[in-house]
Protein backbone atom coordinates (compact mmCIF):
# COMPACT_ATOMS: atom_id res chain seq x y z
CA UNK A 1 0.00 0.00 0.00
CA UNK A 2 1.69 3.41 -1.14
CA UNK A 3 1.76 6.45 1.51
CA UNK A 4 -0.10 8.39 -1.20
CA UNK A 5 -0.30 11.26 1.73
CA UNK A 6 3.37 11.58 2.50
CA UNK A 7 3.73 12.05 -1.43
CA UNK A 8 1.04 14.44 -0.96
CA UNK A 9 2.59 16.26 1.60
CA UNK A 10 5.89 16.51 0.52
CA UNK A 11 4.75 17.65 -3.05
CA UNK A 12 3.26 20.02 -1.42
CA UNK A 13 5.77 21.23 1.47
CA UNK A 14 8.07 21.56 -1.62
CA UNK A 15 5.93 23.39 -3.76
CA UNK A 16 5.15 25.74 -0.83
CA UNK A 17 8.88 27.43 -1.08
CA UNK A 18 8.22 28.22 -4.62
CA UNK A 19 4.72 29.94 -3.87
CA UNK A 20 6.15 31.54 -0.88
CA UNK A 21 8.77 32.96 -3.57
CA UNK A 22 6.18 33.33 -6.33
CA UNK A 23 6.94 36.97 -7.37
CA UNK A 24 10.48 36.27 -7.82
CA UNK A 25 9.48 32.26 -9.10
CA UNK A 26 8.20 34.58 -11.78
CA UNK A 27 9.90 37.52 -12.04
CA UNK A 28 13.17 36.32 -12.58
CA UNK A 29 12.15 33.99 -15.42
CA UNK A 30 10.14 36.75 -17.42
CA UNK A 31 13.62 39.05 -16.35
CA UNK A 32 15.69 37.11 -18.08
CA UNK A 33 14.15 36.23 -21.06
CA UNK A 34 12.93 39.70 -22.07
CA UNK A 35 16.93 40.27 -21.35
CA UNK A 36 17.85 37.54 -23.72
CA UNK A 37 15.21 39.01 -26.29
CA UNK A 38 16.60 42.09 -26.01
CA UNK A 39 20.53 41.18 -26.44
CA UNK A 40 20.39 38.35 -29.19
CA UNK A 41 16.76 39.01 -30.25
CA UNK A 42 16.68 42.54 -31.35
CA UNK A 43 20.04 43.74 -30.85
CA UNK A 44 22.47 40.96 -32.22
CA UNK A 45 19.98 38.52 -34.07
CA UNK A 46 18.80 41.55 -36.55
CA UNK A 47 22.29 41.61 -37.71
CA UNK A 48 22.09 37.39 -38.09
CA UNK A 49 20.29 36.44 -41.37
CA UNK A 50 17.29 33.85 -40.51
CA UNK A 51 18.80 30.53 -39.48
CA UNK A 52 17.03 27.69 -41.65
CA UNK A 53 14.63 29.82 -42.61
CA UNK A 54 13.41 30.84 -38.66
CA UNK A 55 13.92 34.55 -37.79
CA UNK A 56 16.99 34.52 -35.01
CA UNK A 57 15.12 35.78 -32.49
CA UNK A 58 12.11 32.57 -32.73
CA UNK A 59 15.21 30.20 -33.39
CA UNK A 60 16.60 31.00 -29.75
CA UNK A 61 13.26 30.57 -28.13
CA UNK A 62 13.62 26.65 -27.93
CA UNK A 63 17.14 26.91 -26.46
CA UNK A 64 16.72 29.46 -23.98
CA UNK A 65 13.96 27.58 -22.78
CA UNK A 66 15.86 24.13 -22.31
CA UNK A 67 18.49 26.09 -20.92
CA UNK A 68 16.45 27.62 -18.02
CA UNK A 69 14.84 23.74 -17.36
CA UNK A 70 17.96 22.31 -17.25
CA UNK A 71 19.53 24.12 -14.70
CA UNK A 72 15.80 25.18 -12.86
CA UNK A 73 14.94 21.39 -12.55
CA UNK A 74 18.92 20.42 -11.26
CA UNK A 75 18.85 23.16 -9.02
CA UNK A 76 15.45 22.79 -7.61
CA UNK A 77 15.60 19.26 -6.83
CA UNK A 78 18.98 19.27 -5.53
CA UNK A 79 18.65 21.68 -3.36
CA UNK A 80 15.13 20.04 -2.38
CA UNK A 81 16.48 17.29 -0.81
CA UNK A 82 20.28 18.59 -0.03
CA UNK A 83 18.35 21.64 2.34
CA UNK A 84 16.92 18.62 4.36
CA UNK A 85 20.12 16.17 4.66
CA UNK A 86 22.20 19.63 5.48
CA UNK A 87 19.71 20.66 8.58
CA UNK A 88 18.72 17.32 9.45
CA UNK A 89 15.65 17.05 9.15
CA UNK A 90 15.72 14.22 7.13
CA UNK A 91 15.22 12.24 10.07
CA UNK A 92 11.37 12.58 9.75
CA UNK A 93 11.67 11.20 6.12
CA UNK A 94 13.84 8.39 7.28
CA UNK A 95 11.39 7.61 10.05
CA UNK A 96 8.46 7.57 8.82
CA UNK A 97 6.42 5.32 6.66
CA UNK A 98 7.61 5.88 3.66
CA UNK A 99 9.64 4.20 0.98
CA UNK A 100 12.45 5.55 -0.96
CA UNK A 101 10.38 5.80 -4.07
CA UNK A 102 7.38 7.96 -2.57
CA UNK A 103 9.67 9.90 -1.17
CA UNK A 104 11.45 10.55 -4.84
CA UNK A 105 8.22 11.25 -6.52
CA UNK A 106 7.12 14.19 -4.39
CA UNK A 107 10.24 15.49 -4.34
CA UNK A 108 10.98 14.79 -8.12
CA UNK A 109 7.57 15.18 -8.88
CA UNK A 110 7.83 19.15 -6.78
CA UNK A 111 10.89 20.01 -8.85
CA UNK A 112 9.28 19.21 -12.53
CA UNK A 113 6.40 21.23 -11.75
CA UNK A 114 8.04 24.20 -10.89
CA UNK A 115 10.77 23.81 -13.99
CA UNK A 116 7.00 23.16 -16.35
CA UNK A 117 5.75 25.95 -14.45
CA UNK A 118 9.20 28.24 -15.29
CA UNK A 119 9.28 26.71 -19.39
CA UNK A 120 5.20 27.94 -19.28
CA UNK A 121 6.69 31.69 -17.94
CA UNK A 122 9.76 31.46 -20.51
CA UNK A 123 7.17 30.56 -23.62
CA UNK A 124 4.46 33.41 -22.76
CA UNK A 125 6.75 36.16 -22.12
CA UNK A 126 8.05 35.18 -25.65
CA UNK A 127 4.92 35.60 -27.35
CA UNK A 128 5.67 39.25 -26.40
CA UNK A 129 8.24 39.46 -28.64
CA UNK A 130 7.92 37.58 -31.57
CA UNK A 131 5.13 35.45 -33.12
CA UNK A 132 5.45 32.22 -32.00
CA UNK A 133 3.82 29.21 -33.38
CA UNK A 134 4.56 25.43 -32.00
CA UNK A 135 3.98 23.11 -35.02
CA UNK A 136 3.89 20.00 -32.85
CA UNK A 137 2.33 20.93 -29.28
CA UNK A 138 2.01 17.56 -28.43
CA UNK A 139 5.72 16.91 -28.96
CA UNK A 140 6.80 19.65 -27.38
CA UNK A 141 4.84 19.05 -24.51
CA UNK A 142 6.28 15.26 -24.41
CA UNK A 143 9.94 16.75 -24.78
CA UNK A 144 9.50 19.17 -21.89
CA UNK A 145 7.99 16.99 -19.35
CA UNK A 146 10.47 14.54 -20.23
CA UNK A 147 12.91 16.99 -19.71
CA UNK A 148 11.76 18.26 -16.87
CA UNK A 149 11.57 15.06 -15.12
CA UNK A 150 14.93 13.60 -16.51
CA UNK A 151 16.67 16.54 -15.15
CA UNK A 152 14.89 16.78 -11.58
CA UNK A 153 16.02 13.47 -10.78
CA UNK A 154 19.46 14.07 -12.14
CA UNK A 155 19.27 17.00 -9.43
CA UNK A 156 18.07 14.65 -6.93
CA UNK A 157 20.84 12.22 -7.15
CA UNK A 158 23.26 15.43 -6.96
CA UNK A 159 21.57 16.33 -3.99
CA UNK A 160 22.16 12.97 -2.36
CA UNK A 161 25.98 12.97 -3.58
CA UNK A 162 26.19 16.39 -2.43
CA UNK A 163 28.50 16.60 0.87
CA UNK A 164 27.95 20.37 0.76
CA UNK A 165 26.96 23.73 -0.99
CA UNK A 166 30.25 23.42 -3.09
CA UNK A 167 29.68 20.20 -4.60
CA UNK A 168 25.92 21.02 -4.85
CA UNK A 169 26.74 24.04 -7.15
CA UNK A 170 29.68 22.77 -9.10
CA UNK A 171 27.31 20.23 -11.47
CA UNK A 172 24.97 22.57 -12.44
CA UNK A 173 27.62 25.78 -12.84
CA UNK A 174 30.79 23.89 -14.06
CA UNK A 175 29.02 21.17 -16.22
CA UNK A 176 25.45 21.82 -17.17
CA UNK A 177 25.73 25.45 -18.52
CA UNK A 178 29.10 25.39 -20.74
CA UNK A 179 26.90 21.94 -22.18
CA UNK A 180 24.18 23.82 -22.66
CA UNK A 181 25.62 27.09 -24.52
CA UNK A 182 27.64 24.89 -26.79
CA UNK A 183 24.99 22.37 -27.60
CA UNK A 184 23.44 24.31 -29.82
CA UNK A 185 20.91 26.34 -28.14
CA UNK A 186 21.60 29.62 -29.75
CA UNK A 187 23.56 28.07 -32.92
CA UNK A 188 22.70 25.65 -35.67
CA UNK A 189 25.25 23.14 -35.31
CA UNK A 190 25.76 23.45 -39.35
CA UNK A 191 26.99 27.19 -38.68
CA UNK A 192 30.50 25.29 -36.45
CA UNK A 193 33.00 24.09 -38.51
CA UNK A 194 32.56 20.23 -39.68
CA UNK A 195 35.48 19.43 -36.82
CA UNK A 196 33.34 21.16 -33.85
CA UNK A 197 30.02 19.92 -35.58
CA UNK A 198 31.56 15.83 -34.37
CA UNK A 199 32.86 17.14 -31.30
CA UNK A 200 29.35 18.77 -30.53
CA UNK A 201 27.85 15.21 -31.31
CA UNK A 202 29.10 14.06 -27.80
CA UNK A 203 27.12 16.54 -26.26
CA UNK A 204 23.90 15.63 -25.27
CA UNK A 205 22.13 18.51 -24.68
CA UNK A 206 22.44 18.83 -28.35
CA UNK A 207 20.17 16.27 -28.65
CA UNK A 208 17.12 17.65 -26.16
CA UNK A 209 17.79 21.39 -27.91
CA UNK A 210 17.40 19.87 -31.19
CA UNK A 211 14.42 17.59 -30.86
CA UNK A 212 12.57 20.40 -28.90
CA UNK A 213 13.57 22.86 -31.60
CA UNK A 214 11.93 20.28 -33.99
CA UNK A 215 9.00 20.45 -32.30
CA UNK A 216 8.78 24.47 -32.83
CA UNK A 217 9.92 25.09 -36.09
CA UNK A 218 10.15 21.41 -38.09
CA UNK A 219 13.91 22.18 -38.37
CA UNK A 220 16.83 19.85 -36.40
CA UNK A 221 20.25 19.57 -36.43
CA UNK A 222 19.69 15.47 -35.53
CA UNK A 223 16.53 13.43 -36.57
CA UNK A 224 14.07 13.96 -33.85
CA UNK A 225 14.24 9.75 -33.66
CA UNK A 226 17.40 10.27 -32.19
CA UNK A 227 16.67 13.06 -30.12
CA UNK A 228 13.69 11.09 -28.25
CA UNK A 229 16.05 8.06 -28.19
CA UNK A 230 18.50 10.09 -26.38
CA UNK A 231 15.67 11.79 -23.91
CA UNK A 232 14.71 8.25 -22.88
CA UNK A 233 18.25 7.15 -22.55
CA UNK A 234 19.10 9.60 -20.34
CA UNK A 235 15.90 9.44 -17.90
CA UNK A 236 16.64 5.91 -17.83
CA UNK A 237 20.10 5.74 -16.98
CA UNK A 238 18.84 8.31 -14.08
CA UNK A 239 16.33 5.77 -13.02
CA UNK A 240 18.82 3.25 -12.90
CA UNK A 241 21.35 5.13 -10.39
CA UNK A 242 18.26 5.83 -8.52
CA UNK A 243 17.37 2.37 -8.45
CA UNK A 244 20.82 1.71 -7.38
CA UNK A 245 20.74 4.37 -4.52
CA UNK A 246 17.82 2.84 -3.06
CA UNK A 247 18.85 -0.97 -2.95
CA UNK A 248 22.57 -0.02 -1.55
CA UNK A 249 20.76 3.16 0.89
CA UNK A 250 23.59 5.57 -0.56
CA UNK A 251 24.53 8.10 1.51
CA UNK A 252 20.44 8.21 2.91
CA UNK A 253 20.78 5.52 5.74
CA UNK A 254 24.19 5.25 7.16
CA UNK B 1 3.57 -6.96 30.46
CA UNK B 2 4.07 -7.92 27.12
CA UNK B 3 6.75 -6.30 25.39
CA UNK B 4 5.79 -4.07 22.55
CA UNK B 5 9.71 -3.53 21.12
CA UNK B 6 12.10 -6.76 20.99
CA UNK B 7 15.95 -6.26 20.17
CA UNK B 8 17.78 -9.62 19.50
CA UNK B 9 21.52 -9.51 19.32
CA UNK B 10 21.77 -5.67 17.41
CA UNK B 11 25.15 -4.69 16.45
CA UNK B 12 25.79 -1.93 14.42
CA UNK B 13 29.04 -1.04 13.12
CA UNK B 14 29.14 2.66 10.99
CA UNK B 15 30.81 2.52 7.58
CA UNK B 16 34.01 4.05 9.66
CA UNK B 17 34.41 0.95 11.65
CA UNK B 18 33.29 2.37 14.35
CA UNK B 19 31.06 -0.25 16.43
CA UNK B 20 28.30 1.36 17.94
CA UNK B 21 26.27 -1.59 19.06
CA UNK B 22 27.95 -4.72 20.39
CA UNK B 23 24.79 -7.15 20.47
CA UNK B 24 22.02 -5.69 22.19
CA UNK B 25 19.51 -7.66 23.58
CA UNK B 26 17.07 -6.18 25.28
CA UNK B 27 12.76 -6.25 25.58
CA UNK B 28 11.10 -3.20 26.23
CA UNK B 29 7.50 -3.80 28.00
CA UNK B 30 4.53 -2.08 27.04
CA UNK B 31 3.46 0.77 28.12
CA UNK B 32 6.59 1.34 30.38
CA UNK B 33 8.86 4.46 30.88
CA UNK B 34 12.31 2.88 30.14
CA UNK B 35 15.76 4.90 30.74
CA UNK B 36 18.74 4.59 28.47
CA UNK B 37 21.33 5.95 30.41
CA UNK B 38 25.06 6.34 29.50
CA UNK B 39 27.67 8.67 28.74
CA UNK B 40 28.22 10.62 25.51
CA UNK B 41 29.06 8.69 22.48
CA UNK B 42 27.70 5.33 24.43
CA UNK B 43 25.59 4.52 21.39
CA UNK B 44 22.00 5.05 23.26
CA UNK B 45 21.39 7.53 19.97
CA UNK B 46 22.51 4.85 17.75
CA UNK B 47 19.87 2.32 19.25
CA UNK B 48 17.02 4.45 18.92
CA UNK B 49 17.82 5.43 15.46
CA UNK B 50 18.37 1.49 14.37
CA UNK B 51 14.88 1.04 16.08
CA UNK B 52 13.13 4.00 14.44
CA UNK B 53 14.66 3.36 10.82
CA UNK B 54 17.56 6.19 10.64
CA UNK B 55 20.84 3.89 10.81
CA UNK B 56 20.41 0.58 9.00
CA UNK B 57 21.69 -2.62 11.59
CA UNK B 58 24.92 -4.15 10.88
CA UNK B 59 23.06 -7.86 12.08
CA UNK B 60 20.50 -8.77 14.57
CA UNK B 61 16.74 -8.19 14.08
CA UNK B 62 14.08 -6.05 15.50
CA UNK B 63 10.52 -6.36 16.02
CA UNK B 64 8.08 -3.68 16.99
CA UNK B 65 4.14 -5.36 18.12
CA UNK B 66 5.97 -8.23 16.45
CA UNK B 67 6.74 -6.79 13.10
CA UNK B 68 9.92 -6.54 11.70
CA UNK B 69 11.33 -3.10 11.59
CA UNK B 70 12.98 -3.80 8.48
CA UNK B 71 10.20 -6.17 5.91
CA UNK B 72 7.20 -4.29 8.07
CA UNK B 73 8.56 -1.00 7.99
CA UNK B 74 5.25 0.43 7.06
CA UNK B 75 3.56 -0.14 10.10
CA UNK B 76 6.56 -0.42 12.80
CA UNK B 77 7.45 3.47 11.62
CA UNK B 78 3.60 4.12 12.09
CA UNK B 79 3.77 3.16 15.27
CA UNK B 80 6.69 5.18 16.49
CA UNK B 81 7.37 8.28 16.98
CA UNK B 82 10.54 10.38 17.73
CA UNK B 83 12.03 13.63 19.45
CA UNK B 84 15.15 13.91 17.98
CA UNK B 85 18.02 15.47 20.24
CA UNK B 86 19.11 18.34 17.64
CA UNK B 87 17.04 21.09 17.31
CA UNK B 88 16.18 20.53 13.69
CA UNK B 89 13.51 22.18 12.29
CA UNK B 90 12.59 23.98 8.98
CA UNK B 91 13.45 27.28 8.91
CA UNK B 92 10.10 28.85 6.99
CA UNK B 93 7.66 26.54 8.39
CA UNK B 94 4.62 27.84 10.63
CA UNK B 95 4.25 25.88 13.97
CA UNK B 96 1.20 23.73 12.39
CA UNK B 97 2.57 23.39 9.06
CA UNK B 98 5.23 21.52 10.18
CA UNK B 99 3.35 19.59 12.90
CA UNK B 100 0.46 19.01 10.09
CA UNK B 101 3.10 17.72 7.86
CA UNK B 102 4.85 15.31 9.85
CA UNK B 103 1.21 13.89 10.36
CA UNK B 104 0.71 13.53 6.63
CA UNK B 105 4.14 11.75 6.25
CA UNK B 106 3.43 9.05 8.31
CA UNK B 107 -0.18 8.74 6.48
CA UNK B 108 -2.50 10.15 8.57
CA UNK B 109 -5.79 11.86 7.40
CA UNK B 110 -5.51 15.97 7.86
CA UNK B 111 -7.20 16.18 11.70
CA UNK B 112 -6.66 20.50 12.58
CA UNK B 113 -8.64 19.69 15.04
CA UNK B 114 -6.07 16.92 16.55
CA UNK B 115 -3.74 19.54 15.45
CA UNK B 116 -4.85 21.92 17.69
CA UNK B 117 -5.39 20.09 20.72
CA UNK B 118 -1.86 18.59 20.57
CA UNK B 119 -0.37 22.28 20.39
CA UNK B 120 -2.71 23.64 23.09
CA UNK B 121 -1.37 20.54 25.38
CA UNK B 122 1.89 21.45 24.54
CA UNK B 123 1.04 25.67 25.22
CA UNK B 124 2.10 26.12 21.28
CA UNK B 125 -1.69 26.91 20.20
CA UNK B 126 -0.62 30.68 20.81
CA UNK B 127 2.96 30.22 18.47
CA UNK B 128 1.15 28.54 15.82
CA UNK B 129 0.99 31.06 12.84
CA UNK B 130 4.84 31.49 13.81
CA UNK B 131 7.79 30.95 11.75
CA UNK B 132 9.94 28.39 13.67
CA UNK B 133 13.26 30.09 13.28
CA UNK B 134 11.51 32.74 15.37
CA UNK B 135 10.92 30.16 18.75
CA UNK B 136 13.30 29.69 21.07
CA UNK B 137 15.13 27.08 22.17
CA UNK B 138 12.82 26.00 24.77
CA UNK B 139 9.45 26.29 22.48
CA UNK B 140 11.37 24.25 19.28
CA UNK B 141 11.89 21.78 21.66
CA UNK B 142 8.16 21.68 22.08
CA UNK B 143 7.43 21.87 18.19
CA UNK B 144 9.81 18.53 18.13
CA UNK B 145 7.30 16.83 20.58
CA UNK B 146 4.40 17.88 18.66
CA UNK B 147 6.00 16.31 15.73
CA UNK B 148 6.47 13.17 16.78
CA UNK B 149 3.21 13.18 18.53
CA UNK B 150 1.20 14.29 15.26
CA UNK B 151 0.35 11.03 14.04
CA UNK B 152 -0.87 9.64 17.66
CA UNK B 153 2.44 7.22 17.86
CA UNK B 154 2.07 4.02 20.55
CA UNK B 155 5.70 4.67 21.09
CA UNK B 156 7.37 7.49 21.77
CA UNK B 157 11.17 8.18 21.52
CA UNK B 158 13.23 11.28 23.39
CA UNK B 159 16.48 11.15 22.89
CA UNK B 160 17.87 13.33 25.59
CA UNK B 161 14.70 15.41 25.35
CA UNK B 162 16.26 17.95 28.56
CA UNK B 163 19.60 18.65 27.20
CA UNK B 164 19.35 22.41 27.10
CA UNK B 165 15.88 22.64 28.52
CA UNK B 166 15.01 24.93 31.73
CA UNK B 167 13.32 23.81 34.74
CA UNK B 168 9.84 24.60 33.80
CA UNK B 169 10.18 22.91 30.44
CA UNK B 170 11.89 20.13 32.17
CA UNK B 171 8.80 19.91 34.84
CA UNK B 172 5.75 20.32 31.58
CA UNK B 173 7.73 17.83 29.58
CA UNK B 174 7.74 14.57 32.68
CA UNK B 175 3.69 16.21 33.30
CA UNK B 176 3.08 15.30 29.19
CA UNK B 177 5.28 12.35 29.62
CA UNK B 178 3.16 10.60 32.43
CA UNK B 179 0.27 11.88 30.75
CA UNK B 180 0.96 9.85 27.46
CA UNK B 181 2.07 7.02 29.97
CA UNK B 182 -1.76 7.10 31.32
CA UNK B 183 -2.62 6.98 27.94
CA UNK B 184 -0.31 3.74 27.38
CA UNK B 185 2.37 5.16 25.27
CA UNK B 186 5.34 3.55 25.84
CA UNK B 187 8.30 5.67 26.42
CA UNK B 188 11.64 5.19 25.77
CA UNK B 189 13.92 8.12 26.58
CA UNK B 190 17.61 8.09 26.42
CA UNK B 191 19.79 10.50 28.71
CA UNK B 192 23.19 11.22 30.13
CA UNK B 193 21.52 12.71 33.67
CA UNK B 194 20.70 9.70 36.09
CA UNK B 195 18.68 12.53 38.09
CA UNK B 196 16.64 12.19 34.87
CA UNK B 197 16.11 8.79 35.23
CA UNK B 198 15.85 8.25 38.71
CA UNK B 199 12.97 10.62 38.71
CA UNK B 200 10.99 9.42 35.81
CA UNK B 201 11.77 5.62 34.67
CA UNK B 202 10.37 2.43 36.01
CA UNK B 203 13.37 0.56 34.56
CA UNK B 204 16.58 2.09 33.84
CA UNK B 205 19.24 0.08 31.19
CA UNK B 206 22.82 1.28 31.15
CA UNK B 207 24.63 1.38 27.84
CA UNK B 208 28.53 2.31 27.85
CA UNK B 209 30.54 1.55 24.88
CA UNK B 210 27.86 -0.18 22.37
CA UNK B 211 26.83 -2.38 24.97
CA UNK B 212 24.07 -2.95 27.40
CA UNK B 213 25.15 -3.07 30.53
CA UNK B 214 22.34 -3.95 32.70
CA UNK B 215 18.34 -3.14 32.12
CA UNK B 216 16.61 -3.52 35.86
CA UNK B 217 13.87 -1.97 37.69
CA UNK B 218 14.60 1.03 38.93
CA UNK B 219 14.43 -0.30 42.25
CA UNK B 220 16.07 -3.46 41.85
CA UNK B 221 18.63 -1.73 40.75
CA UNK B 222 18.99 0.33 43.16
CA UNK B 223 18.80 -2.64 45.73
CA UNK B 224 21.19 -4.92 43.18
CA UNK B 225 23.86 -2.99 42.69
CA UNK B 226 23.39 -0.70 45.33
CA UNK B 227 25.87 -0.42 48.61
CA UNK B 228 25.28 0.89 52.04
CA UNK B 229 27.23 2.46 54.40
CA UNK B 230 27.56 2.49 57.90
CA UNK B 231 29.88 5.79 59.48
CA UNK B 232 30.43 6.02 62.73
CA UNK B 233 31.75 9.23 63.82
CA UNK B 234 34.07 9.30 66.98
CA UNK B 235 34.10 11.74 69.52
CA UNK B 236 38.14 11.48 69.56
CA UNK B 237 40.41 10.44 67.11
CA UNK B 238 41.41 6.86 66.86
CA UNK B 239 44.97 5.89 65.43
CA UNK B 240 43.82 2.45 64.40
CA UNK B 241 41.37 0.03 64.05
CA UNK B 242 40.55 -2.33 66.74
CA UNK B 243 41.79 -5.52 65.79
CA UNK B 244 38.67 -7.37 66.80
CA UNK B 245 37.12 -4.81 63.71
CA UNK B 246 39.58 -6.42 61.03
CA UNK B 247 37.99 -9.33 60.34
CA UNK B 248 34.77 -7.04 58.51
CA UNK B 249 35.07 -4.62 55.86
CA UNK B 250 35.75 -1.67 57.96
CA UNK B 251 37.94 1.57 57.25
CA UNK B 252 39.31 4.33 59.05
CA UNK B 253 39.11 7.83 57.92
CA UNK B 254 42.65 9.66 57.88
CA UNK B 255 41.45 12.31 60.47
CA UNK B 256 40.46 8.95 62.65
CA UNK B 257 37.50 10.49 63.51
CA UNK B 258 35.02 8.00 61.32
CA UNK B 259 35.13 4.69 61.18
CA UNK B 260 33.16 2.98 57.91
CA UNK B 261 31.57 -0.27 57.07
CA UNK B 262 30.36 -1.03 53.41
CA UNK B 263 28.12 -3.65 53.05
CA UNK B 264 25.90 -5.01 50.05
CA UNK B 265 22.03 -4.56 50.38
CA UNK B 266 20.97 -8.04 48.96
CA UNK B 267 23.88 -9.43 51.99
CA UNK B 268 21.49 -10.92 54.24
CA UNK B 269 24.78 -11.69 56.16
CA UNK B 270 25.39 -8.25 56.58
CA UNK B 271 27.04 -7.57 60.63
CA UNK B 272 25.94 -4.41 61.19
CA UNK B 273 24.84 -5.97 64.90
CA UNK B 274 28.17 -7.21 65.64
CA UNK B 275 29.89 -4.34 64.16
CA UNK B 276 28.27 -1.88 66.65
CA UNK B 277 29.03 -4.12 69.44
CA UNK B 278 32.45 -4.21 69.12
CA UNK B 279 32.90 -0.40 68.62
CA UNK B 280 31.20 -0.63 71.92
CA UNK B 281 33.37 -2.76 73.47
CA UNK B 282 36.26 -1.02 72.25
CA UNK B 283 37.61 2.12 73.94
CA UNK B 284 36.13 4.13 71.02
CA UNK B 285 33.66 7.09 71.31
CA UNK B 286 30.39 6.88 69.62
CA UNK B 287 29.61 10.83 68.85
CA UNK B 288 27.35 9.78 65.99
CA UNK B 289 25.93 7.27 63.90
CA UNK B 290 25.03 7.46 59.69
CA UNK B 291 23.80 5.42 56.79
CA UNK B 292 24.98 6.28 53.47
CA UNK B 293 23.05 4.79 50.23
CA UNK B 294 24.34 4.84 47.18
CA UNK B 295 22.74 6.80 44.43
CA UNK B 296 21.79 5.68 41.04
CA UNK B 297 24.90 7.97 40.21
CA UNK B 298 27.42 5.91 42.02
CA UNK B 299 25.91 2.91 40.49
CA UNK B 300 26.05 4.15 36.93
CA UNK B 301 29.71 5.22 37.97
CA UNK B 302 30.55 1.73 39.04
CA UNK B 303 29.31 -0.04 36.53
CA UNK B 304 30.48 1.86 33.54
CA UNK B 305 34.06 1.56 35.45
CA UNK B 306 33.85 -2.10 35.99
CA UNK B 307 33.59 -2.40 32.12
Amino acid sequence: MMNFRAIKVIYLHEMLRFWQTLFQSIASPILSTALYFVVFGAAIGSRISNVEGVSYGLFIIPGLTMLSVLTQSISNASFGIFFPKFTGTIYEILSAPISFYEALIGFVGAAASKSLFLAAIILITATFFVDLNVAHPFWMLAFLILTCVAFSLFGFIIGLWAENFEKLQIVPLLIITPLVFLGGSFYSISMLPPLWQKVTLFNPVLYLVSGFRWSFFEISDVSVGISLLMVIVFLSACIGVVAWIFKSGYKLRQ
Amino acid sequence: MSSIVSIKDLSKTYNSGFEALKNINLDIKKGEILALLGPNGAGKTTLISTICGIVSPTSGTVTVDGSDIITDFRKTRQMIGLVPQELTLGAFEQVFQTVSFSRGLFGCKQDDDYINQLLKDLSLDDKKDIEVRALSGGMKRRVLIAKALSHEPQILFLDEPTAGVDVELRKDMWKIVRQLQDKGVTIILTTHYIEEAEEIAERVGVINNGELLVVEKKELLMENFGKKQLVIELREAAKEIPHTLHKHNVELTDDGLNISYTYDTTNEGSNIQEVLKEVSDSELLLKDIKINQSSLEDIFVDLVKLK
